[in-house]
């Protein structure tokens, strides 16, 4: 097994960290060269000052007109909205929103411009939650073109362009939401410049991002460690990890390797304290190689495993429970999920179309929390093993962080977990560690 | 609550009291001739425990809780037939301090039950110890203690010296267990038992038996109630009579302590839990308690007090005590007890009168607290003296009193009422300041009344700086902290601990004087010299200059299930009072991380304080890090709350008054969706801009700087779908965003005005300044300058064009979608008329579309009704067929306009949905109830503009628009109105037109023969004099343009009608002058009346006590008047009659009217002026009458089941209300407290009484901060050569002879003339130095200010100027009006007679609304 070790104490390694730093982020784990890489973006000079005309079509016939303020381009995807009110670097930077193009309910986008590519002490992402913008494309009501923060670097549009995402502003979102929220989300197009004149909507190619493996797309293509020198160690099934999730993980002393999605974990399961299973983007039915390897290992492995988000739906269907897809999906920061253990309701942040069916649980597994909007599925625990996971997003970013105890509660089983095996005392950090920041210009 | 389960586990516990835990040496039996009763050993409780399980020394037995913990209790016991009540207790003894007259059925009782009574004393001796040396005492009270190991009571009948010396025995003894003292007092607010009661206090020394129980029992009782029982006795014992310090301390030492333990029985096991005496032992003795007083004492005297009483016995000295833990234990205990609260009967606090800082809000708060009690079928009390308020419409509350909402009056209504329950969380800082002096005074456990929602001690910690700052400090977040200090060495040492920039604030209002910043010890040591030498004392604070302030709202349930329904971001940064700030909503230049941060630390801030419902958490946030500090929270609801709640659609008032009855967040239903939890954050697809309404321009002298402390009078909010379009929506007063003209622009710029937005505009359109230059200066965030630079763009574009014509339609577009109003886009091109603007739009095809404020962004579909206009947006939200009759509502809050209209508004609506009609109200004020979605069909939150009001009328094609019920604001488009084919339902707009204009009004008030006062339109100061010789001064100066300070104005004389004219205000032409003729002395009345087709349907005539002259809205009402004879009465009808039939009035109208006596008996009555629409008295008729005035106007309007005309003024009645102005003079710094032709009070508050002397007497009482002077205080009186001589002389002889105060006058010359007068006066001398001015105040005992000068200061050296100046800033009571102070001063003297024949019976006010007009009508 070949494992990158990031350790940036260390002065030797700073040279091959600043490399990997440059050219990759989790969800395109490759040993390339920076040379070798090319970035997905087009250069800053092609920010245009006058707006181009860009038009939304969706495949239901709807049709919205309004102004370009990202790259010159035309893309299709699944359009879906959110309805956080903040963190678009976060959400559109994370790879469970690949394929899809994004509606932001909130009408005021790109206010605090974009952040620069800050990294911890770890060399995670302090703003992004993967290297590059994983949305085909957004919408808004109302861009900013002149942003104000102190951590911004460029403005959402300049970004956006550098990226080669379309945006679209100017478009009535509330309307947008009404129809995905009555008819389902539905495949759009986001036409920008000379196309967005053509209003005719006979003969538009539709993308269907669900249909591609979208979990291979962003998933590691090597293990990858971090904080090699932690206590625990923890196996991560990166099915398109966010960066928060590793820092979530490392930041508490754990020390993690992340494993490309259809890794088979049983090979190495006693490498391991843990084994944790990511968030990704699309129909977990086109992971069904993780979904294998994800029962076989819960066969034969005893120790601790949790879940987030695709996590929790392949875990799901690892246990024998069926997937659904959602009408509009749960999109947004303000979603409340009941704790069926002790009945207290949390606000969490939440990014998810398909759903596990759990009317009727396999046995040996109940349900661990239900949404308490739509009573949908919101996580699975084993009745008697360590073995848990969520759908929505404990790590938060963007979102809020009152579940953030579940990384405390899956470490403290692993380290239970472990202390019963080794019979040993272990190093426990009293709190999350400092983030520094570091910047690599 | 689960009290019956506890009970019976207590019952089967087989934990008994273990004698040696409480062993007392024994002492010889010494005979005592006190002794009339043989003592008799009764030791039934000695038993040994029969189990000895692991915890078994931690536990406490459920016998010894009773007997540590049995209660004092205050009753007329021994007279009445209450001792059944003993048994409960489980009292083995009685030791009775003199022999009463005790019934004989009490004797059998007593024998029957075993229980033994010993007496000292005799019957009828008065004070039986007085001969009888201590230690006879004491060797008595050591025999009867040594032989007895169980309960005893002791029971001191009404005598203090009696208790005091038992107490003092006791102490002397040490010999506190098993002792219970059985007080009987009668009134605890009664002067005399107050004093008694201090007596108790200082006799009693409280903290030695506390030191003893928390070093031998404090561990081992682990008794929550137990804890809570002695916290209100320190609490009272903080009373300002001697080391209240150390008591605090203690209380805190001792309550940690005892909560740990408490926490841990929690945790030990099961069987311990259920027989651990908690919170609900506390209930179940408090209702206990109601109920024997209800049922067996009778309800007149008997009260059953303080629950306290303990045990201990050795010396011992005291060790390092632990420190004092705060929040989280709050929170935890409280999670233990997470069921529903048991209620039947629920006491609301309002806030009172409206005064800036405490407005509209919490009639909203207040309201939807009691629809959600309603709902949860309790029973509803409602304290609130303001009569125009929607919550005190009889629809709400079960049961009102329009009485004071001080400590005093809420007493007596607890005692009348006996209510279970109380919430204080929703009527402002006046009901929370109530809640907690009234818990420390131990009232709420006496009365067994439960606080509902957020505990006491949450409250406490809330309000306590310091005690805040250390419980934030125990969970690491950082809060903003100011010390105050008296010296500068003090100053310095404060700073060194804050870390410099450090800002200098005054305490004292010295108008900005002495506050400033200080980098360094040199530049502070300056600073502080020169503040100090101005105020005694000034607060030392770090300095956040140009830091963003951002708010959460953060709800929590019982059981810790918390959610932040809003959070805000003020435009302007940290340094203005967030009232005063312009607000949006939701934060905009906040990222993910600082919006998550700040959301994490205000949930883990409610979680540590243990916050049941909602709290508002604000912060600075530093703009260029991830620093951040708390400034304040707010454990109540308050203005921000409302103005959250309007903002998301999220009922916060309403979800925090379930929790507060032990619901969970998640139980509890969305009500905007009904079909999601409201365990949700709403998401907002809008923006919400808010900005505040200042009234400054009224007031003469007034400082024009705002800053910490708030001055606006209301706000006006908001929805857009770009900041731009919110913020030009938001005040229809102004045209958008618009520059006004500052000479000096940089220092308007830097020091924030309340008129710093058009300074803004100043410099972006004219000016030019550069965003960066215009961030400097006002530090505020350059994102919201750019937005302003949007709007700036279009402007310059749009007159760029200059045609109307030539406006592209994109622009057009553009403009409309960045919130330019028609009249604005007409304003900024040449000939253009906004009716012109209008028609282009609409040609083009642009118009607004309305969207639904949801709390969720559409994710969900709801049901709601709460709706706005945008241009940004391609389709509606709903659809339009209801054709529904829109009520325009009465806008922002302002002087003049407030509450009153919008309960004609609520009333309108309430009325029209009775008939069956579908209702659209327009408003967009955030502190109303006519802006709750529940109150109406349709509720558009919009301005009320005619733009606007037209847009929603044609698109809803509404059956018919209301005018008339919302003040002036919607009355001044009426005309406009009904000229574009609206159907304005009513009093046509023509003839509205006709009264407002003075010509017009005249000549007809000529031709139905109804008398006025000379008046004239003048274009110049010459002609003005020439008029004003003419008729004579004085006279009433009404200009229409004014320079500075107030613009109506009396002019007695002809030196100040050219004062008046030349240097406050301009007169041309273009700028004409009304001159009316002044008369006076005269007596003002106010008719309001409804009419139909011209006929007076009703009519009601208040009476003011103050003579004509000042503003009907500063007068005191009275009603209904039994001074004016039925001669004036069938009069004032006729004119109402001739007025109703020549307006061809339909709905309400107003007048008032001027009644001069003259020498001949015969009196004038002169129409000074009439409004064809409902008027602020209103509400105040409607409630006292028992008629609703706008119900019948309604029915008047659509013409639909209108009763028939009847006189309610003939209808004789049994009591008389009066309704008193509020003012806010603390507020406006500088302001002239002087009342005059031009409105100054900010609110009102109305009382009933059997007369109007009584009335009166409750009245004044609810304003804020009045205060009654005190017997033999110091009182200041003034006058000016205007004044009355016989109002002037009557005043000081009933003062001084009648009422035995001394009087002080502010000069010579009056002392002269009250002493030639035969009045004993002394002159005090008010220096210019504030710290002087306050000393001599002080060292006189000044307690109250009489000043009766009729002329306004004309400048601030004025003496009669410093005299009322004075009073206001240093929180004495004020009156400075002639009538009414001689109205107060009859009325206190009244009372202070009443009182002293103290017969132990409630004051006669204590009556409800209904009880005073009689049940049916309300």
């Amino acid at each position: 097994m070949q494992v990158l070790v990031r350790n940036n104490s260390s002065a030797r390694l700073l040279r091959s960290l600043q490399r990997l730093i440059f050219n990759r982020g989790l969800a395109t784990v490759t040993d390339h060269t920076v040379s070798e890489f090319a970035p997905p973006t087009v250069p800053y000079a092609q920010v245009y000052s006058k707006p181009l005309p860009a038009t939304l079509k969706l495949k239901t016939g709807q049709i919205f007109q309004g102004t370009s303020f990202g790259a010159p381009t035309s893309v299709s995807g699944e359009a879906v909205f959110t309805t956080s009110v903040v963190g678009y670097p976060e959400s559109m930077t994370d790879p469970s929103y690949r394929g899809q193009i994004l509606t932001f309910t909130q009408p005021l986008i790109g206010n605090y411009g974009v952040p620069g590519l800050f990294k911890d002490k770890f060399g995670l992402m302090e703003y992004f939650e993967s290297d590059r913008i994983q949305v085909e494309g957004i919408i808004v009501n109302d861009y900013a073109t002149k942003y104000s923060h102190w951590t911004a670097v460029e403005s959402l549009g300049e970004w956006c362009a550098r990226h080669g995402v379309p945006a679209i502003s100017g478009v009535d979102t509330r309307a947008i939401v009404h129809i995905l929220r009555d008819q389902g989300s539905t495949l759009a197009r986001l036409d920008v410049g000379e196309e967005a004149h053509n209003l005719d909507t006979t003969n538009v190619k539709y993308e269907d991002p669900n249909t591609r493996n979208l979990v291979a797309e962003v998933s590691t293509k090597v293990p990858v460690s971090y904080n090699p020198f932690g206590d625990i160690k923890i196996a991560v099934i990166d099915c398109g990890v966010k960066q928060n999730i590793l820092r979530s993980l490392v930041g508490r002393g754990a020390s993690v390797t992340v494993l490309p999605w259809d890794f088979d974990f049983t090979k190495v399961a006693d490498q391991f304290d843990g084994l944790f299973i990511s968030n990704g983007p699309g129909n977990p039915k086109n992971a069904i190689r993780s979904v294998n390897i994800l029962r076989k290992t819960l066969e034969i492995y005893q120790k601790p495993i949790f879940g987030i988000c695709m996590g929790n739906l392949l875990l799901g269907m690892a246990a024998g429970m069926d997937v659904y897809k959602l009408r509009f999906g749960n999109r947004g920061h303000n979603v409340p999920a009941i704790n069926m253990t002790n009945g207290m309701c949390a606000i969490t942040s939440q990014n998810h179309g398909f759903a596990l069916k759990d009317d009727i649980m396999p046995i040996g597994w109940k349900k661990y929390f239900v949404n308490a909007n739509d009573g949908s599925n919101e996580g699975i625990q084993h009745i008697h093993r360590p073995v848990r996971s969520v759908q929505f997003h404990p790590e938060a970013k963007g979102g809020p962080q009152d579940t953030e105890y579940l990384f405390e509660e899956f470490l403290a089983q692993v380290r239970d977990a472990k202390l019963k095996q080794t019979g040993t005392k272990i190093y426990l950090p009293e709190t999350l560690p400092k983030q520094e920041a570091t910047i690599f210009a | 609550m689960a009290s019956s389960t506890d009970e019976d586990n207590i019952q089967e516990s087989h934990y008994h009291f273990n004698a040696s835990t409480l062993a007392l040496p024994m002492k010889p039996l010494m005979d005592s001739n006190l002794l009339q009763t043989s003592l008799q050993s009764g030791l039934s409780w000695t038993a040994k425990p029969t189990n000895t399980g692991e915890d078994d020394e931690e536990l406490i037995p459920p016998e010894n809780f009773t007997m540590v913990a049995t209660w004092v209790y205050r009753s007329s016991f021994p007279k009445k037939k209450n001792f059944p009540f003993l048994k409960k207790l489980g009292l083995k003894s009685i030791l009775t301090l003199i022999l009463e007259d005790y019934p004989e059925q009490n004797m059998k009782f007593l024998k029957a039950n075993d229980i033994k009574l010993f007496q000292f004393g005799i019957a009828g001796n008065k004070e039986p110890f007085v001969h009888i040396p201590e230690d006879k005492i004491c060797d008595a009270l050591s025999v009867i203690l040594d032989r007895r190991n169980h309960p005893l009571l002791i029971h001191c009948n009404k005598g203090k010296h009696r208790t005091g010396c038992l107490v003092g025995c006791l102490r002397k003894l040490q010999r506190w267990s098993l002792t219970s003292i059985f007080d009987e007092y009668r009134r605890f607010s009664h002067p005399k038992s107050r004093s008694m009661d201090q007596q108790f206090i200082e006799l009693f020394d409280a903290s030695q038996v506390w030191k003893l129980v928390d070093k031998k029992l404090g561990a081992e009782l682990g008794s929550i109630g137990f804890s809570t029982m002695y916290r209100g006795l320190y609490q009272r014992a903080q009373s300002p009579i001697r080391s209240t310090v150390s008591y605090v301390k203690h209380t805190q030492n001792v309550s940690a302590k005892l909560y740990r333990s408490f926490h841990h029985y929690q945790n030990s096991n099961s069987t311990t839990r259920r027989i651990i005496p908690t919170t609900s032992n506390l209930y179940r003795g408090s209702s206990l308690a109601r109920n024997s007083s209800n049922s067996q004492f009778g309800s007149s005297t008997a009260r059953v007090s303080y629950h306290f009483y303990s045990t201990a016995i050795e010396q011992h000295k005291s060790e390092a005590e632990p420190p004092p833990i705060y929040g989280k234990e709050v929170s935890d205990v409280i999670l233990q007890h997470a069921t529903k609260v048991d209620v039947k009967k629920v006491l609301v606090v309002g806030s009172g009168g409206l005064s800036i800082g405490q407005a509209g809000e919490f009639d909203y708060s207040g309201s939807q607290a009691i629809k959600a009690l309603k709902e949860s079928g309790i029973q509803t009390v409602l304290v609130n003296p303001n009569i125009a308020t929607i919550q005190t419409s009889h629809a709400l509350a079960d049961k009102v009193y329009f009485l004071p909402c001080t400590i005093e009056y809420l007493e007596y209504i607890m005692e009348r009422e006996r209510p279970d329950g109380i919430l204080l969380t929703f009527g402002g800082q006046t009901a929370l300041n109530c809640g907690i002096k009234l818990n420390s005074m131990g009232v709420f456990s006496r009365l067994g009344v439960k606080v509902l929602g957020t505990p006491i001690r949450t409250l406490e910690i809330s309000e306590d700086r310091d005690e805040f700052a250390k419980a934030l400090k125990e969970i690491d977040i950082p809060v903003a902290q100011s010390v105050a200090v008296e010296t500068v060495d003090d100053a310095l040492k404060a700073a060194g601990e804050i870390g410099y920039p450090v800002i200098i604030r005054s305490a004292f209002t010295l108008g900005g004087l002495g506050s400033g910043f200080a980098e360094n010890s040199q530049e502070l040591h300056s600073l502080a010299t020169k503040s100090l030498s101005l105020a005694p004392q000034i607060l030392v604070e770090k300095s956040m200059k140009g830091w963003k302030e951002v708010e959460y709202e953060v709800v929590r349930d019982a059981v810790n299930n918390c959610i932040t329904v809003c959070n805000m971001e003020n435009f302007d940064p940290l340094g203005i009072h967030t009232g005063d700030s312009i607000v949006v909503a939701p934060s905009q230049t906040l990222s993910d991380e600082e919006y998550h941060m700040l959301r994490t630390a205000a949930i883990k801030i409610i979680r540590h304080l243990g916050v049941v419902g909602e709290c508002n958490v604000q912060y600075a946030l530093n703009p260029e890090s991830l620093e951040y500090k708390v400034i304040e929270v707010n454990a109540r609801l308050s203005r921000s709350s409302a103005l959250a709640s309007k903002a998301t659609g999220y009922p916060l008032a309403f979800i925090a008054a379930k929790i507060a009855l032990g619901h969970t967040l998640p139980e509890l239903r969305n009500s905007v969706t009904k079909t999601t939890t409201a365990c949700f954050e709403p998401s907002l697809d809008y923006i919400v801009t808010k900005i505040p309404r200042w009234d400054l321009s009224k007031f003469q002298h007034v400082h024009r700087d705002i800053g910490s402390s708030m001055k606006s009078v209301g706000e006006v909010m908001a929805v857009g779908r770009t900041f731009e379009e919110s913020l030009q929506k938001v005040d229809p007063s102004f045209k958008g965003f618009q520059a006004q003209q500052f000479p000096e622009l940089d220092e308007v710029l830097s020091k924030p005005t309340d008129r710093r937005l058009f300074a803004i505009g100043q410099a972006m359109i004219e000016k030019g300044y550069s965003i960066d230059q215009i961030h400097n200066l006002t530090k505020v965030d350059k994102w919201f300058l750019h937005k302003l630079g949007n709007i700036v763009d279009i402007q310059h574009e749009l007159e760029r064009v200059e045609l109307l014509q030539n406006v592209p339609d994109y622009l057009l577009k553009e403009a409309k979608r960045k919130g330019f109003s028609d009249a604005q886009i007409a304003s900024l091109l040449q000939n253009t008329t906004e009716d012109e603007v209008r028609a282009t739009r609409k040609k083009h095809g642009i118009t607004p579309f309305v969207k639904k404020i949801d709390t969720l962004a559409a994710e969900f579909p709801a049901y709601t009704n709460y709706l706005y206009t945008t241009y940004n947006a391609s389709t509606h939200d709903i659809d339009f067929n209801d054709n529904g009759t829109m009520v325009l509502g009465s806008g922002v809050y302002r002087i003049g306009s407030s509450v009153e209209f919008d309960w004609c508004g609520v009333s309108t609506i309430r009325a029209l949905r009775e008939m069956g009609t579908k209702t659209v109200m327009v408003n967009y004020n955030p502190e109303t109830v006519s802006t709750d979605f529940d109150e109406c069909d349709r509720l558009y939150f919009e301005e009320l503009s005619f733009e606007r009001v037209m847009d929603i009328y044609e698109q809803e094609n509404a059956h018919g628009v209301i005018v008339s019920v919302g003040g002036q604001l919607p009355q001044n488009i009426a005309l406009r109105l009904h000229e574009n084919k609206a159907n304005v339902l009513g009093t046509s707009p023509v003839m509205i037109d006709n009264a407002e204009d003075r010509f017009k009004f005249s000549k007809i008030l000529d031709q139905i023969g109804v008398d006025q006062p000379e008046w004239k339109e003048l274009t110049s100061s010459e002609e003005a004099q020439d008029f004003a010789e003419k008729v004579g001064y004085p006279v009433l100066v009404r200009p229409s343009y004014v320079l500075s300070g107030a613009a109506m104005n009396v002019c007695h004389t002809s030196e100040a009608l050219h004062k008046n004219l030349s240097e406050a205000t301009l007169v041309s032409p273009l700028h004409p002058v009304v001159i009316t003729k002044f008369i006076y002395p005269a007596e003002e009345i106010d008719v309001d009346a409804v009419a139909h087709k011209g006929k007076l349907l009703v009519h009601a005539v208040s009476e003011h006590v103050e003579n004509a002259g000042v503003h009907s809205g500063d007068a005191t009402l009275v009603l209904p008047s039994r001074d004016l004879s039925g001669e004036t009465m069938s009069r004032l009808k006729d004119i109402a009659e001739k007025v109703a039939k020549a307006f061809e009035i339909t709905g309400p109208f107003n007048m008032q009217i001027i009644k001069k006596n003259n020498s001949d008996g015969e009196s004038e009555l002169k129409v000074i002026e009439c409004n064809l629409r409902a008027s602020r008295s209103f509400p105040f008729v409607s409630k006292v009458l028992g008629l609703n005035f706008i119900d019948v106007a309604t029915r008047a309007l659509l013409n639909k089941d209108v009763p028939q005309p009847t006189d309610l003024m003939v209808e004789k009645r049994d009591y008389q209300a009066v309704k008193v102005p509020q003012f806010s003079w603390t507020r406006l710094q500088g302001a002239d407290p002087f009342l005059g032709v031009e409105m100054a009070s900010t609110g009102e508050v109305a009382c009933f009484g059997k007369d109007k002397y009584e009335a009166y007497w409750s009245a004044i009482q609810s304003t804020q901060n009045f205060r009654v002077p005190k017997p033999g205080s110091g009182i200041l009186i003034g006058k000016d050569d205007l004044t009355n001589e016989q109002d002037f002389v009557n005043l000081a002889n009933m003062l001084s002879k009648d009422l035995n105060h001394p009087i002080y006058t502010s000069s010579p010359s009056v002392t002269r003339f009250l002493e030639l007068r035969g009045i004993h006066a002394k002159t005090l001398d008010l220096p210019e130095d504030k710290k002087a001015l306050l000393h001599a105040f002080k060292s006189n005992h000044i307690d109250f200010v009489f000043n009766l000068a009729q002329v306004r200061a004309q400048n601030v050296s004025d003496i009669n100027y410093i005299s009322r100046r004075s009073a206001v800033d240093f929180g004495i009571p004020l009156v400075n009006d002639p009538k009414c102070a001689l109205l107060f001063v009859e009325s206190l003297k009244r009372k202070r007679e009443e009182r002293a024949k103290f017969d132990g019976k409630l004051p006669s006010e204590i009556k409800s609304w209904a009880e005073y007009i009689g049940g049916n009508k309300c």
